[in-house]
């Protein structure tokens, strides 16, 4: 049974964190490790200013990939468990492709969609299209035959099976999917970042301060992806609560 | 007729004939139980009756039309209830009423004459949980249910479509003894009160001769011509272990060649 994560542990972990800092950036004592007591401030002044904007930039180029490959994901996971024969074609192809680094297909793609927000939200979506595929099709695939026989008999058809039970069924793996794919999405995300764009933290990190020796500026940087990876795992983390009210509701 | 089986033969792909020319018919408000040892394709013809599976050969029909896919008046229970486990009792005894709304009266997923509006469903899904004792249950979920709990949300949820026809699937060999008794007797004064025709699968030679008029023995193999047993006193309030009831059993009992 998975447990909720309360807002308590959420300030102690953080705080703890910041701490640890503190304690890390006395013992080092060089430009490259800034106290928090310098960062914070710095991070909250430039917020207001072009991080901001960065911040913004990278938001809208992970969610739109998000969004995407729940979007072309989704279906095509329902399809292939509902197709068994399908599914048997495709499926060491999928084996293949999913534990596969796509980011190695970075120059590839630059070169055939272009060098544009496309291709690099592009290849984020990639990454988060292949976790979603696979739980989409595992899970409905594994759900209880005698489900489907006696929601059969009430009168579904294929579309009121998908709206009532497949849809529903997978709702909280593609969640799930989604909530572990954003570390990887954002890691990906810094690197396509770092060129051929103007705008997004990974820019901001690796060209704006860290190339010009602004140090306490680009842990500002830093501070705001870990903020945005962070901020994107909890509001998935809390709407699975929600949708799983089934799973935590057990004791009363 | 309720029921029409006509020369039905049924096999499992690469597997031998579990029916070959098979007829056998049940009149409207009988009440039947289908017996016999596991692989004799009790479950299998509950499931040609709903329209889950096709016949290979032979035609099934069903009040009067032939049997193509699940019928919308046709009911089913099965032993795993089939709930959805991330809805409430509630959600869960009002889906057959959702799914018709979302199709629409088309005579196919739901009866052409049935219309439902949203607060005419809210009286029935009140209604039924209210006869079925779990009201005060509607906010659950399955998982905080006891299995007759369970059992009776998926009754209710077939009952509130309105059926004409109730097949069920060994609906209560999961339940301990009082709880079966209570299912049983609530199976049966439904029967009485509302002439609905009903099928019974069940492993338990009690349970056959409680809940059928009738009883269908079939046998391991291939079963060509339908073994049936008359049983007028079945679904009476005080059948159960009166002289009559043992005597009937250890008939049975001996029939079907079994000592169990």
């Amino acid at each position: 049974m998975k447990r909720g994560l309360d807002f308590t542990s959420v300030v102690i972990g953080l705080l703890m964190f910041a701490l640890l800092w503190q304690i890390l950036a006395w013992a080092v004592h060089r430009p490259i490790v800034p106290s928090p007591v310098q960062v914070l401030p710095l991070f909250v002044s430039l917020l207001s200013k072009e991080l901001g904007l960065h911040l913004l930039a990278s938001m809208a180029r992970v969610l739109v990939a998000i969004g995407l490959s729940v979007v072309a994901a989704v279906p095509i996971g329902l399809g292939l468990a509902l197709m068994p024969g399908i599914d048997r074609i495709f499926r060491p192809l999928i084996a293949i492709l999913y534990p596969l680094p796509q980011i190695v297909f970075l120059p590839i793609i630059y070169v055939l969609m272009g060098i544009s927000d496309i291709s690099k939200i592009f290849l984020i979506a990639l990454i988060i299209f292949f976790q979603i595929l696979v739980v989409v099709r595992d899970e409905a695939a594994n759900l209880h035959p005698e489900l489907i026989l006696s929601v059969r008999s009430l009168g579904a058809g294929r579309r009121a099976l998908f709206r009532y039970v497949y849809f529903p069924a997978s709702l909280p793996a593609v969640l799930t999917a989604v909530r572990i794919s954003i570390g990887t999405a954002i890691a990906v995300l810094f690197i396509v970042e770092q060129s051929l764009t103007n705008y997004g933290l990974g820019y901001y990190i690796v060209v704006e301060t860290y190339q010009v020796l602004l140090y306490p500026e680009m842990y500002a940087g830093i501070l705001a992806m870990g903020l945005l990876g962070l901020a994107l795992y909890f509001i998935t983390y809390s709407i699975e609560l929600r949708v799983n009210k089934h799973l935590f509701n057990l004791e009363n | 007729m309720m029921i029409e089986v006509d020369n039905l033969s049924f096999a499992y792909s690469r597997q031998s004939k579990i029916f070959e020319n098979f007829s056998w018919h049940v009149r409207k408000s009988e009440a039947w139980s289908i017996i016999g040892p596991s692989g004799c394709g009790k479950t299998t013809l509950l499931y040609l009756l709903a329209g889950l599976y096709e016949p290979n050969e032979g035609v099934i029909r069903i009040a009067g039309s032939t049997l193509k896919r699940p019928r919308p008046q046709t009911g089913l229970i099965l032993q795993d209830h089939g709930l959805l486990p991330w809805a409430t009792v509630r959600e869960n005894a009002r889906l057959g009423l959702k799914i018709r709304g979302f199709y629409g009266p088309d005579g196919r997923h739901a009866p052409s004459d049935a219309f439902i509006d949203t607060s005419a469903g809210n009286k029935i899904v009140d209604y039924w949980l209210k006869r079925l004792g779990i009201n005060q249950l509607k906010d659950k979920y399955p998982s905080q249910l006891s299995g007759g709990q369970r059992q009776r949300t998926a009754i209710s949820r077939s009952l509130m479509l309105d059926p004409d026809l109730l097949l069920l699937d060994e609906p209560f060999s999961a339940l301990d003894a009082p709880t079966r008794e209570d299912l049983e007797k609530l199976v049966s004064d439904l029967h009485i009160e509302t002439g609905l025709t009903i099928i019974i699968v069940t492993h338990s030679i009690e349970e056959s001769v409680l809940m059928g008029n009738k009883i269908l023995a079939l046998k391991a193999g291939t079963n060509h011509t339908p073994h049936i047993i008359e049983n007028v006193l079945a679904c009476r309030p005080d059948y159960r272990g009166s002289p009559d009831f043992h005597a009937r059993c250890e008939e049975l009992r001996s029939l079907l060649g079994r000592s169990a």
